[in-house]
């Protein structure tokens, strides 16, 4: 019954066809299709999926993201590729714990390093905890995650297959963080993968996970769809980053829903400097009394990128902080959304969400739409919001260049700063040396600070490990 | 040929003419005084010559040691050898002070040809300089002028040209709120940069400063025009009498 009322959407709506095509297929050899619960999770998903269909600017959340670029294409499974250490290693972050490789959409144990992790870390591909482990995954797997309200989350959700699995026993501590690298090859066809996370940590455990995307190769035009539930419970400490970096014809939907239990403390942090069209959703909930949420993130736009950061912060428990800061700065013809929508549920009194989003404009063809979207249910609480939009300032350019720095040297330095300012809240020393290479190589190749100069990169580099 | 050559300098800002036809000239081993009352024009006439472009200069020449200053961006000034230390310091998070520090000091002297200095070489040399103008290392850890009072951007400025070692310093309105010791330290620093081949102009709006760093000459800059010029005994006539009888009475001989 359930895939008639597929079929019948699917006929009237030409671009659920090659979905539905996609899916028959998909489910063919799925992992775990014989567990009742994940047949039913995908199928309900994808029923979900098919009732909707891509959102429209006409919908409110999606009122500065087109998304018709992602709706008009077929895209097609993508292809099973193998890639050697070699070119995988320049891609990596130094000194993680533990480092997962993903080509295509799929677990690559041989490019991966999963051992040597303190007992009670379980680190492994999804598609393997589902085979061995059915139950435990059964219990957080597509709880947390709105297949009813986001239509990219069904469509993930309807395509569970592989991605990383990461469970903290009670009270166990990582420090450095587990590394999970996404990398897509180069295909002729218009390819996607749907990313599935399931990050666990159980009570008064503490862990950082990296979550990096990039491509490898020429450009093509490929789709990475990206799901992440993180639950944190009762006072952990539990870090999420996300680095977007593929090529500038990729599309990148990604959705972080955080749950949090008591006191538990929780950071996400974003940084978006590739993808042609970017959608980063956050969605934590703090759903116990006492916890903490750090939702820090920068976008850098140049070309004609779009990147949208679209933030849910639900307190749904009192005596909770939010702090929301993201830095965006635009150039060529890029345009940026940042969307922080805080909802303090009537429970939620004591609620402390604060929310800041910085812009620097460096064109006069850049764009940026930001917008505070507060609802608020209890009436003991503080919100406070706002947002800048600017140009790098010309008294502190010229007082630089006054002291002998070029004008190039000088713009470059502005902008490491702005963006500093969101790398130095990131707690884990392996994530911050990691993004401040990535930011460091990215304003090289910024429009409106074209090097001039073949010392730029050595320039570039002082700074990245200089500055701050 | 002298340090600095202004020849009948016009400068308008936003539309109007702030500078109205400025001759001066600097040379090396001197040390002019340029006094005046607020809005007189002198800091407009210290922005122009660090370069600050939306200072427009619609008439006369300025060189600096026979090259045309007018043609040169605010970093070529610099690495040429021209100072200006800012009546109102910029505050600039996110880079800290010793890094920019070093960071300017090796677009210098790469620049003029010098090796660039590494942080080895660097920090025995700055250290020497932080004592100089007893300022605390630990503000250095921080961001560019970030939190700092009045007073430590200040000093601020002073330490970055005794690193920087100009050949010619501009001081505008250093002193300038700064208490009697922060003044002595200023002065301090300031005097022990005095050299045959330096050359400085300090722009105050009091003759205090003056007692510590002692002018060959002094320029009394009213309404855009220098409408005096004389030895230093002219600071102390401008601190009994003020300014307003500069403009009647005939302008006398320059020193
Ligand atoms: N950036 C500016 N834009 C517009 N007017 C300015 C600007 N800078 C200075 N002025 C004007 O130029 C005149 C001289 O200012 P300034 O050079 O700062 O004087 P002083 O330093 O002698 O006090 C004043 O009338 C001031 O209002
Ligand atoms: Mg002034």
């Amino acid at each position: 019954m359930r895939e008639t009322a597929v079929a019948t959407v699917a006929d009237t709506n030409t671009g659920l066809e090659s979905w539905l095509e996609n899916f028959t297929e998909f489910t063919k050899t799925a992992v775990g299709q014989k567990l009742p619960w994940l047949k039913r999770l995908r199928e309900d998903a994808f029923e979900r999926f098919c009732e909707v269909g891509f959102p429209t600017t006409r919908d409110e959340d999606w009122r500065f993201t087109n998304v018709s670029a992602i709706a008009r294409t077929s895209f097609r499974a993508a292809g099973a590729a193998e890639l050697t250490a070699e070119e995988v290693a320049p891609y990596g972050a130094a000194g993680a714990a533990a480092d997962l490789v993903f080509v295509n959409g799929r677990f690559a144990r041989e490019l991966s390093r999963v051992d040597g992790l303190p007992k009670g870390v379980t680190v492994a591909s999804l598609r393997e905890r589902i085979e061995s482990h059915p139950a435990e995954v059964e219990t957080h797997l597509g709880r947390y995650a709105d297949t009813q309200r986001d239509p990219f989350v069904a469509l993930n959700t309807a395509f569970i297959g592989d991605g990383a699995y990461v469970h903290m026993a009670r009270g166990v501590v990582v420090d450095a963080p587990i590394y999970l690298l996404y990398l897509s090859t180069k295909e002729d066809t218009a390819t996607m993968t749907h990313p599935r996370n399931l990050i666990v940590a159980e009570d008064e455990s503490q862990v950082a996970v990296i979550e990096d995307y990039a491509s490898v190769g020429g450009e093509c035009i490929a789709f990475s769809n990206a799901v992440t539930e993180l639950i944190a419970g009762e006072s952990t400490v539990a870090q999420h980053y996300l680095i977007e970096r593929e090529h500038l014809k990729a599309f990148n939907v990604s959705t972080l829903r955080i749950q949090q239990g008591r006191s538990a403390n929780v950071a996400s942090h974003s940084l978006l400097l590739g993808g042609g069209l970017v959608r980063n959703n956050v969605h934590p909930v703090l759903a116990g009394d006492g916890g903490e949420c750090l939702i820090n993130g920068l976008f850098l736009g140049t070309g004609r990128q779009h990147l949208d950061n679209y933030m849910h912060v639900e307190h749904a428990a009192p005596h909770c902080g939010s702090r929301q800061f993201y830095n965006g700065i635009l150039d060529g013809h890029s345009h940026g959304v940042f969307h922080g929508r805080i909802v303090v549920h009537k429970i939620a009194q004591k609620t402390d969400a604060k929310q800041t989003n910085r812009n620097l404009l460096l064109s006069d063809d850049a764009q940026i739409d930001t917008k505070p979207q507060l609802e608020i249910y209890a009436d003991d609480v503080k919100c406070t919001h706002g947002a800048t939009i600017g140009q790098i300032e010309e008294n502190a350019l010229f007082y630089l260049q006054s002291r002998g720095i070029s004008e190039v040297e000088a713009r470059k330095l502005l902008l490491m700063a702005f963006a500093e300012e969101c790398v130095e809240r990131m707690q884990s020393n392996v994530a911050r040396a990691h993004a401040q290479r990535l930011i460091g190589e990215h304003l090289l190749f910024t429009e409106g600070i074209a090097p001039q100069s073949g010392n730029l990169g050595r320039i570039v580099e002082r700074v990245v490990e200089e500055v701050g | 040929m002298s340090l600095l050559e202004i020849k009948n300098l016009h400068v308008t800002v936003g539309g109007n003419e702030i500078l109205k036809g400025i001759d001066l000239t600097v040379n090396a081993g001197e040390v002019h005084s340029i006094m005046g009352p607020n809005g007189s024009g002198k800091s407009t006439l210290a922005q122009v010559l660090a370069r600050r472009d939306a200072y427009h200069v619609t008439e006369g020449s300025i060189l600096f040691e026979g090259k045309d200053l007018l043609e040169m961006k605010p970093e070529e000034a610099a690495c040429e050898g021209l100072f200006l230390a800012f009546q109102y310091p910029v505050e600039i998070p996110g880079i800290g002070n010793t890094y920019f520090l070093r960071s300017a000091l090796n677009a210098q002297r790469k620049y003029r040809g010098e090796e660039e200095m590494d942080a080895m070489d660097f920090l025995p040399m700055f250290k020497e300089k932080l004592k100089l103008l007893e300022m605390d290392d630990k503000l250095m850890n921080r961001s560019l002028n970030e939190g700092f009072s009045g007073g430590e951007k200040k000093r601020n400025e002073i330490l970055q040209m005794a690193v920087l070692e100009p050949k010619l310093a501009i001081l505008d309105e250093t002193d300038s709120g700064l208490d009697i010791d922060a003044l002595r330290i200023v002065a301090e620093g300031v005097n022990s940069l005095r050299s045959p081949g330096r050359a400085m102009v300090v722009v105050t709006h009091y003759q205090r400063l003056l007692n510590y760093i002692v002018p060959d000459f002094v320029h009394v800059l009213v309404d855009g025009r220098i409408v005096r010029s004389g030895g230093k005994e002219l600071a102390l006539e401008l601190e009994e009498r003020g300014y307003s009888w500069t403009e009647h009475e005939p302008v006398g001989a320059r020193a």
